[in-house]
């Protein structure tokens, strides 16, 4: 049937049928669009996809990966089931991640305290108040000892949600591992080391853009050659989204943002195929279903079209975009926090649907505190019953040749790619960062969002319609505030046990690396052996590279 | 009076860097007529006061989503009272559990606005007490 054919007979169809219910009874909304702009259709028919099956699709595990990255996809084995996780001391997480492990979960996320993320010890003043409260401290080599004590590390795979210091977590990691009689060879994970995305929106940066973005090739480069199956980075749209990006700017922005780290690697040296396939991504999860299975389909194809068209790559897996999932933190109520079981479900299923590799499904107490292990339970097992229990799994990427998918996905590259050549043409993502460009954009979404939930426009169900009187039955987490003592003591005592001159012989070594040239991998690492901390690596290095000060928006 | 613009401040005191909220209310703020200075992530409670102190604002509204809020508050507050800006409102939004309410009321905080809170119910609490 032709096109053609198509749109006379939708005409026929809208002038004899359509319109006579209209008349009767007027659609809810004058216009239907999603929060990306895209208009929405009453709709769709094979006359609005104009997509080349082989050219756009293809298979699954071949280029451009529109179905999926693997041949086998889910059929093969599930997703990765990953919960961040982290609070207090490295033995009260240790314990959580032990029963995680226990309850089926089959890969660790660690989520870090701010002073840490933001290279501060637990003892260091700008930490008071902070310490254990939205991750674990980790201030020391002693500290990650007692994280992963009795986790073997050869036999996990461990996300670390560390971006500024990086290097420093990462050193500690393989020291761990160093100290199990696990060579370094064999550690799966991931940095999320994409510091970028701190500038925009999460905010836990320390230095400057450059020395930034060579710490993030120097990571690069040491893996290459001593990590091989190492995740070097996480190029991350969530928390733009987070931050209040609609989908088409959340898959722009990631994939400006990782142009230009591909760019500053080859600027460093390194050869597109050495790095390309280590890259990994990570998305947010979003209400809108078929929006968000069209922007996880639409990021990898456009992912790989910029991989071999725009860099040359020639290793299919360096065409790949691999990501992580974590279902939207920001859409979870604080208004009958039950109800946030059945929005993670359906952000997971579209996370599934997209084809994830990796999954964290928020808890339902999430807009409240930290989540409490029941509750940590029900978000595991909501993933488990979409595995088992659902058949999504079964058959890849389930939801393509729908009419409104393909022309959903085919939008959003379109949108997208508009938004990264307006970057390219600003220089790039790091001067459109500068220029506060991406930061605004994402602020104007924001606000369009909450003046639509303010107006009523947007309904979201126990916040400005269907409320109750409730007070809140929910038991929540409390981090032990004497928490932040407990480390500094433990802190003040690693200083007096340590050999104070082979710390200090390490950090010159390492200030000296810092002027130069050298990659600064090895330099931190004998630091860490040496159970230099990591407040005091951090600061040799701001001595050297200053620290970021941000754009003022007002 | 009744034409002078209110000031507010928004600030972010501790690490966290989640400023979607602070920086929607401030624009929400100034789409209302007030006149608002956002000081950016980072702050400590000396450079938020200092900043009350230099802007001469009527609010000081606090943005935190960390949980550090019983540690940083108190300390906001005793210096505020230092230099003598007892009279100035103080409001907080973010991810504050209603149990810590009551004390953050009785050492001055004013308003505790949790998520999901409309950007019109601030602002008629910032009229209303300022009136």
């Amino acid at each position: 049937m032709s096109d053609e054919l198509i749109r006379r007979l939708k005409e026929e169809w809208e002038a004899k049928t359509l319109q006579s219910t209209l008349r009767k009874f007027p659609e809810r909304q004058t216009e239907f669009r999603t929060e990306s702009g895209i208009p929405i259709e009453r709709i769709y028919t094979p006359a609005d996809v104009r997509t080349d099956y082989v050219q756009d699709l293809g298979f699954p595990g071949q280029y451009p990966f529109t179905r999926g990255v693997q041949p086998t996809m889910y059929r093969g084995r599930f997703w990765t089931m990953r919960q961040y996780a982290g609070f207090g001391t490295a033995e009260e997480t240790n314990a959580r991640y032990r029963y995680l492990l226990q309850q089926g979960q089959t890969g660790l996320s660690v989520a870090f305290d701010l002073p840490t993320q933001i290279g501060y010890d637990s003892d260091d003043p700008l930490a008071a108040g902070e310490v254990g409260k939205v991750g674990v401290a980790i201030s020391s080599l002693e500290d990650m000892e007692r994280l992963f004590d009795g986790i073997p590390l050869d036999q996990v795979s461990t996300s670390m949600t560390i971006n500024a210091p990086a290097t420093v977590l990462l050193a500690m990691y393989i020291a761990v591992a160093k100290k199990q009689g696990v060579d370094p060879h064999v550690l799966q994970g991931t940095v999320q080391n994409d510091i970028l995305k701190e500038y925009i929106a999460r905010g836990t940066y320390i230095f400057p853009p450059e020395p930034s973005m060579r710490l993030v090739t120097d990571l690069f480069r040491y893996c290459h050659a001593h990590l091989p199956r190492w995740n070097t980075i996480s190029i991350s749209g969530y928390h733009i989204r987070e931050a209040g990006s609609t989908a088409v700017q959340e898959v722009a922005f990631t994939l400006a943002n990782a142009i230009a780290y591909v760019q500053a690697a080859l600027d460093a040296g390194l050869a597109v195929d050495d790095f390309g396939p280590r890259l990994s991504f990570f998305f947010n999860a979003h209400n809108n279903l078929l929006e968000e299975v069209a922007k996880f389909r639409a990021a990898r194809r456009l992912w790989a079209r910029i991989m071999r068209e725009r860099f040359g790559a020639q290793d299919p897996r360096s065409w790949m975009l691999r990501f992580h999932t974590q279902t939207a933190g920001s859409m979870l109520t604080a208004q009958q926090p039950e109800n946030n079981v059945v929005r993670v479900t359906l952000q997971a299923l579209a996370a599934v649907l997209g084809g994830t590799q990796s999954l964290h499904t928020n808890s339902r107490d999430e807009a409240l505190s930290l989540p409490t292990e029941e509750s940590v339970q029900i978000a595991l097992r909501t993933q488990q019953i979409l595995a088992y229990e659902s058949g999504v799994a079964d058959s890849i990427d389930p939801l393509a040749g729908s009419y409104l998918i393909e022309a959903w996905t085919n939008e959003i590259e379109k949108r997208a790619q508009e938004y990264i050549d307006k970057i390219d043409a600003m220089g790039g993502a790091l001067r459109a960062i500068e220029q506060g460009f991406i930061q605004r954009e994402i602020l104007e979404s924001a606000y369009r969002w909450q003046m639509a939930v303010d107006h009523g426009d947007k309904i979201i169900v126990g916040v400005n319609r269907f409320q109750v009187e409730e007070t809140l039955t929910l038991d929540l987490l409390r981090v032990d505030p004497r928490i932040g003592e407990q480390q500094a003591a433990r802190l003040k005592a690693l200083r007096e046990r340590r050999d104070t001159e082979a710390v200090s012989a390490a950090l010159d070594r390492l200030k000296a690396g810092a002027k130069g040239r050298d990659n600064l991998m090895p330099l931190i690492l004998d630091a860490v052996e040496k159970y230099a901390t990591l407040g005091e690596i951090c600061n040799v290095l701001r001595s050297v590279f200053g620290e970021y000060q941000p754009t003022t928006m007002f | 009076m009744t034409d002078k613009k209110i000031r507010v401040l928004i600030a972010k005191p501790g690490l966290d860097g989640h400023d979607r909220g602070a920086k929607v209310i401030a624009r929400a703020l100034r789409d209302a007529g007030m006149e608002v200075v956002y000081t950016g992530i980072r702050q400590t409670p000396e450079m938020i006061v200092e900043a009350a102190l230099q802007e001469d604002v009527d609010v000081v509204g606090l943005s935190i989503l960390s949980g550090a809020h019983m540690a940083l508050f108190p300390r906001i507050m005793d210096l505020m009272r230092q230099h003598g800006l007892d009279d100035v409102l103080v409001v907080a939004g973010g991810i504050i559990p209603d149990e810590d309410v009551p004390a953050l009321q009785a050492m001055g905080v004013k308003g505790v606005f949790g998520p999901g809170t409309s950007t019109d119910t601030i602002v008629r609490f910032i009229r209303e007490h300022l009136s």
